[in-house]
């Protein structure tokens, strides 16, 4: 074979049109961390990564049943076009569910998204230029960062403590970004059962938060998708509720209904609300109309109030066994958040030892979890790593604390031997 | 082809090389519905030996990278089972994806192959990973290259070019095994010499020429359209192509190789190419260096995925 080379005079690169991406699609590349991922979902390994809610509780063949009746009875409107701002049937049903959190707001104050993730995605198109700021905890939901990126914002991460975002660390990112001569666009929240951190903003915190951006005429951006999963009494009152000019509100059905249906929702001041309207639909054209009736649907004719109920139980055991398996096997260099709701625990490594560079060990024993590093902007977190209680059982969520455990004694060992490690990229 | 009625690629696996491994077995089954030929991915789970079982397939492609894949595991199950397959059998295997074992045989076969130590983990913790460090530096030198004994896409695998930096990667090393291989870096060339053999014997393909960004051929490098440069054939002289292609060739028969594998050599600025490894489960993958010599030397991939099917099925178990 080798006799019929024919000698090919310029490189291949296999992408011809390499040279001509954005700036922006740099960091697009293949890496160690998602092959380690791809292996997580395979049924072997007891992952405690991606943050899914346990859809199987959902009663589906009344959905089912349910999805055909609207098909056969509004199929013409549930396969149609709608518009940008999404069903006003829907929008009225989602002022219902935003009153069980305390925020009034009315169905024309509402834009209908593809999950809170398009909501991020538009506020940040709409509000931020490359290199503008943006406040997050620290740390941050991955997701929230990924969009952030993608507009090249400049992420400030702001501390947290058990009790939700620190006011004085606050007030002080804000003082250093206008001592470099820079404003911060917004403040982003997630202030009930934080991914990935686990824990809430106090309730004696929130006035100060919203005075503090107040005074400094920081917008807030809210996102509450586990505000309904609380474990223990009525869920806290958003800080939407207290000031409807300061907080854009980003709510979302997936980890109270269904994920696969991507529908979340936003409630903004009106000049937002009217430009996140136009930049939906110069995204999409208009949201899926079947997802959103779908959606409008299981609120008219569903128990929904009973079956968050029922996922509230169902995590709250989940929560248990995770709490209980970590506290019965962890070294006890080892310490976590003990959340009130949500899905995720918090695992503080000991020294030196270095989430990333431990997953493939973790993934070779057959667990997983998601490197704290996710959660930084900046790459930092190491020490972290974000364990989710959603969707294994408590017998395969205690399996994987035995697994992990395991993992990290190796890794306390290895760090004996060589020192730190250097995490994959 | 008309043997060819049931095809079975396999594809996945429970190893890091998972996602590369479903690439590489996507693009062999279209490669083969565009030849003409239907086939399915399988994945190396517990609902695979029903699946071969109860409708036995005419051969299997295994496209299985690393452990499961490379190892050996899953062609002795396919030998258990009877079902023919492509590729070298699972004692060939065993030898091929332990790294320290193929380069003693490559070397008792005459093959350069760079200096090397492999030493499991715990050699470290009872002897102190200091003093062995020491040690491995004082006897080899500097620059390094540590990767784990078995495994690929260079995943737990890097250059060290001072003392200081062999800790940490030793340390990621044993992320991906509990063997480290540590062995002199050859400056040079990085080349990829694949090797197919559709009946006459084993017969070298172009040599590929590898030239990476910045960071080198990591496996963002190798799995990332673009970041990658590839020459094939590689901008090496006649002679030197030709010795490239002699040791693929040799590597493939003294480890007892059948129909495809890939050697990876590096030729250094004497034009001395070195041994580093060879493949049995080679990537087919957009960005892999199999299907880019192959169709650079004429041979349409999935034609040449069909000969090979034919050549299994006509062999049978």
């Amino acid at each position: 074979m080798t006799g019929e080379q024919q000698p090919i005079s310029q490189p291949q690169r296999i992408d011809r049109y390499v040279g001509q991406y954005a700036e922006r699609a740099v960091g697009m590349v293949a890496s160690e961390i998602r092959a380690l991922f791809a292996v997580a979902a395979r049924p072997e390994i007891v992952s405690l990564a991606g943050g899914s809610p346990y859809v199987s509780a959902l009663p589906l063949d009344a959905v089912g049943d349910m999805v055909g009746q609207l098909v056969a009875t509004q199929g013409a409107t549930a396969l149609q076009y709608c518009t940008a701002q999404g069903d006003a049937g829907l929008r009225e049903r989602i002022c219902d569910v935003m009153e069980l959190e305390q925020v009034r707001a009315h169905p024309d104050e509402i834009v209908v998204t593809v999950g809170s993730q398009q909501a991020l995605d538009l506020l940040t198109r709409i509000f931020i230029d490359p290199g503008d700021v943006i406040l997050v905890e620290a740390p941050s939901y991955v997701g929230a960062l990924g969009a952030f990126a993608s507009y090249q914002a400049d992420v400030v991460h702001v501390a947290m403590d058990d009790d939700g975002l620190i006011p004085e660390a606050l007030e002080e990112a804000i003082r250093r970004t206008a001592a470099a001569g820079r404003k911060a666009k917004f403040l982003y929240t997630v202030p009930n059962f934080q991914n990935p951190a686990g824990v809430t903003l106090a309730a004696g915190r929130r006035p100060r938060i919203l005075d503090i951006c107040r005074r400094a005429g920081l917008l807030v951006v809210e996102d509450n998708p586990y505000g309904l999963l609380g474990f223990d009494g009525e869920p806290m009152r958003a800080l939407r509720a207290d000031d409807a000019d300061g907080v854009v509100y980003l709510g979302s059905f997936s980890k109270t209904i269904a994920a696969g249906l991507r529908v979340g929702w936003a409630v903004a001041p009106t000049a937002i609300r009217e430009k996140l309207i136009l930049a939906a639909e110069s995204a999409v054209l208009c949201h899926s109309s079947f997802s959103q009736l779908t959606v409008r649907e299981y609120l008219n004719t569903q128990p929904w109030l009973e079956q968050i109920k029922d996922f509230r139980e169902l995590y709250r055991e989940r929560r248990h066994a995770m709490l209980g398996a970590l506290a019965r096997m962890m070294p006890p260099e080892c310490h976590w958040t003990h959340p009130g709701g949500g899905f995720f625990v918090w695992l503080t490594l000991p020294d030196g030892i270095n989430s990333k560079a431990m997953l493939p060990r973790a993934i070779s024993s057959r667990v997983a979890y998601v490197p704290g590093t996710g959660f930084y902007a900046d790459g930092s977190g190491a020490q972290y790593a974000r364990l989710c209680y959603s969707l294994p059982t408590p017998d395969r969520i205690n399996e994987g604390i035995r697994r992990l455990t395991s993992v990290i004694e190796t890794e306390v060992q290895l760090r004996d031997d060589f020192g730190p490690a250097r995490p994959v990229s | 082809m008309s043997d060819l009625e049931r095809i079975v690629v396999l594809a996945g696996g429970l190893s890091p090389e998972r996602e590369v491994s479903l690439r590489s077995g996507d693009r062999v089954r279209d490669a083969l519905a565009e030849a003409g030929i239907h086939a399915i991915v399988a994945d190396a789970d517990a609902a695979l030996l029903a699946l071969l079982r109860a409708d036995p397939p005419s051969a299997v492609f295994p496209a299985i990278h690393g452990v499961c894949g490379e190892d050996g595991a899953i062609r002795e199950v396919l030998g258990l089972l009877g079902v023919p397959y492509v590729g070298s059998v699972a004692s060939a295997c065993q030898m091929a994806f332990d790294k320290p074992t193929a380069k003693a045989l490559a070397a008792a076969a005459g093959l350069a192959t760079p200096q090397s130590v492999t030493l499991p983990r715990e050699t470290f913790h009872d002897l102190g990973a200091a003093a062995v460090i020491d040690l491995i530096v004082a006897r080899l030198g500097l620059p390094l290259y540590v990767k784990p004994s078995r495994g690929g896409s260079a995943l737990g695998a890097g250059a060290v070019r001072t003392a200081a930096e062999l800790p940490a990667a030793v340390l990621s090393c044993f992320a991906y095994g509990d063997t480290a291989l540590i062995e002199r870096l050859v400056a040079g060339t990085e080349v990829a010499v694949s090797v197919v053999d559709l009946g006459q014997g084993p017969q070298a393909l172009p040599v590929v020429e590898i030239v990476p960004g910045e960071g080198g051929y990591d496996y963002a490098a190798r799995y990332t359209a673009g970041k990658t440069e590839f020459y094939v054939p590689a901008r090496l002289s006649a002679e030197v192509a030709a010795e490239a292609a002699r040791i693929a060739i040799a590597a493939h028969t003294v480890l007892g190789l059948r129909d495809l594998s890939r050697t990876d050599l590096i030729v250094d600025e004497a034009g001395t190419p070195w041994f580093l490894e060879v493949n049995v489960s080679p990537g087919m993958t957009e960005t892999s260096t199999l299907p880019l010599a192959l169709e650079a030397s004429g041979h349409p991939f999935g034609r040449t995925c069909v000969q090979l099917l034919e050549l299994a099925a006509a062999r049978g178990a």
